[in-house]
């Protein structure tokens, strides 16, 4: 990370720009970007990847959730700045590099995970890492792991029916 | 909505933050987790000159269990508590503590020390470290000098979202005494919502004699007040069998809850005390069936 200086001068601390490299889904990117933005603006606004959605901005519907490092960690309470360097998975990495649906995917899809769409990138990465974790996981784990994303549309019993068909799909494509 | 503009800062040393926290005064504002802080900034109820972020000073994220404590660095996650087994053998009630903070994905970056420093009067760790008696380390850079100070819970919370710390100071680690053995513990709360700020939560200890009866008790209440409230429920107790509607009083008159728009005061009172009582029971239970796994020594906190 570097700031940038307009011809060695010394400007406002506040416009300085920063040099943010992050492996995006595999790919190495980078952006020049204000200490002030957002992973969740650098990703759609900078990176063009606008599959990341952002609800609420503060923390609370968790439709920005990416995978930092493997973990999932709100995009939207995280500025981009501060993960320079760091690994992140978005939900365009989901899908094989010939636009196959991954079985998190498929498994929303097959099992109606979702409506309108909005929450979903969020709540994919979040069975990714679950299932990860946990390969065949329960009910109540289920729930601790998707309880903190908002859905308005279905309610979550195809969600959770959906992360159940991961586990399934996910299993037959390693056997 | 989107944060002000500030200047970001990233020091390596903690020298060079507790420097940089001297210079820039109280225009400036220690970032780890960002949990608590950026929608804060999202919101613009808060517009710092300067971030500090702490996460790439080396040795921040140590969590290590000394002579009867649990001590936690200023860069560790809430989430290394869930799953380092050594903490969790050592200081069961912190590990439960910490499972109630918000959700998972606000635990894999949101940190200990931040909650402390964030004195959030509705979270966890800071209810926990009062009733604990336990403390946070403060350095500040002062006459050309790195100083260090320790504080004590009872003296760290001033108010909602205000410590007694100065503005050029950081915090780098918190100090979690454990429990003696024998002594129960329980965290109970309500919230609306799962994952939700609760109404009303409690951390109590107790402790029994050798007959499993409770001897004496301590309760920390989150939600209640500005600060974290600590009340002595021994009384309560009655020497013998806990006596849940005296406990209930006891709590009740003990409180004195704020009112908003989420729940009245009255119904604060009401939840605290209950939700008492219930963790009593748990605690009780866990007491009498101490697996030995806290702290064998004297050193460890009595209930």
């Amino acid at each position: 990370m570097t700031a940038m200086r307009k011809d060695g001068e010394v400007v406002n601390p506040v416009a300085v720009d920063h040099e943010v490299v992050v492996t995006v889904n595999g790919v190495t990117r980078s952006a020049r970007v204000p200490a002030r933005r957002l992973l969740s603006d650098m990703l759609r606004h900078d990176l063009r990847l606008t599959g990341t959605h952002v609800g609420c901005e503060h923390g609370v519907c968790g439709a920005c959730t990416v995978l930092l490092e493997g973990e999932p960690i709100r995009s939207c309470l995280t500025f981009a700045v501060m993960v320079d360097g760091a690994r992140i998975t978005t939900v365009e990495g989901l899908a094989a590099p010939d636009g196959e649906l991954g079985p998190v995917q498929r498994a929303f899809r097959e099992c109606h995970g979702l409506q309108c769409g909005f929450c979903t990138p969020g709540f994919l990465l979040l069975t990714t890492e679950l299932l990860t974790r946990s390969p065949e996981p329960g009910e109540d784990e289920i729930a601790e792991a998707l309880g903190g994303n908002l859905c308005r549309c279905t309610g979550y019993v195809n969600i959770v029916r959906s992360v159940r068909r991961a586990a399934e799909l996910a299993k037959e494509q390693l056997s | 909505m989107k944060p002000p503009p500030f200047a970001y800062h990233r020091p390596t040393a903690v020298e060079e933050a507790a420097r940089l926290l001297a210079e820039l005064g109280d225009d400036a504002k220690v970032v780890a987790g960002g949990q608590s802080l950026v929608p804060l900034l999202n919101f613009r109820l808060a517009a710092p000159g300067h971030l500090v972020d702490v996460n790439a000073i080396a040795g921040l994220d140590r969590l290590d269990r000394t002579d009867g404590a649990v001590e936690v660095g200023a860069t560790v996650r809430d989430v290394r508590l869930l799953r380092e087994p050594p903490v969790a053998a050592a200081h069961p009630l912190l590990v439960e503590a910490t499972g109630w903070i918000a959700h998972p994905v606000i635990r894999n970056r949101g940190t200990v020390c931040g909650s402390l420093a964030h004195a959030d009067p509705a979270a966890e760790l800071p209810a926990l470290l009062a009733l604990l008696d336990g403390s946070v380390e403060a350095v500040a850079w002062r006459r050309g000098a790195l100083t260090s100070r320790m504080v004590p819970a009872a003296e760290l919370f001033a108010g909602p979202l205000q410590t007694t710390l100065e503005a050029d100071e950081l915090v780098v680690a918190a100090t979690f005494p454990m429990l003696a053995a024998g002594t129960g513990w329980a965290v109970e709360e309500l919230a609306r919502r799962h994952g939700d700020f609760a109404l009303a939560g409690v951390v109590l200890t107790v402790a029994v004699d050798g007959d499993g009866r409770p001897t004496s008790g301590r309760a920390a209440y989150l939600s209640c007040a500005p600060t974290p409230v600590v009340v002595d429920i021994g009384p309560g107790l009655d020497g013998g069998d806990a006596k849940a509607s005296a406990l209930y009083e006891l709590v009740a008159a003990a409180l004195d809850p704020t009112e908003d728009i989420h729940a009245s005061a009255e119904y604060r009172r009401h939840l605290a005390a209950t939700l008492t009582v219930r963790a009593l029971d748990r605690a009780l239970a866990r007491a009498r069936t101490d697996s030995g796994t806290r702290d064998q020594s004297s050193e460890g906190v009595r209930a």
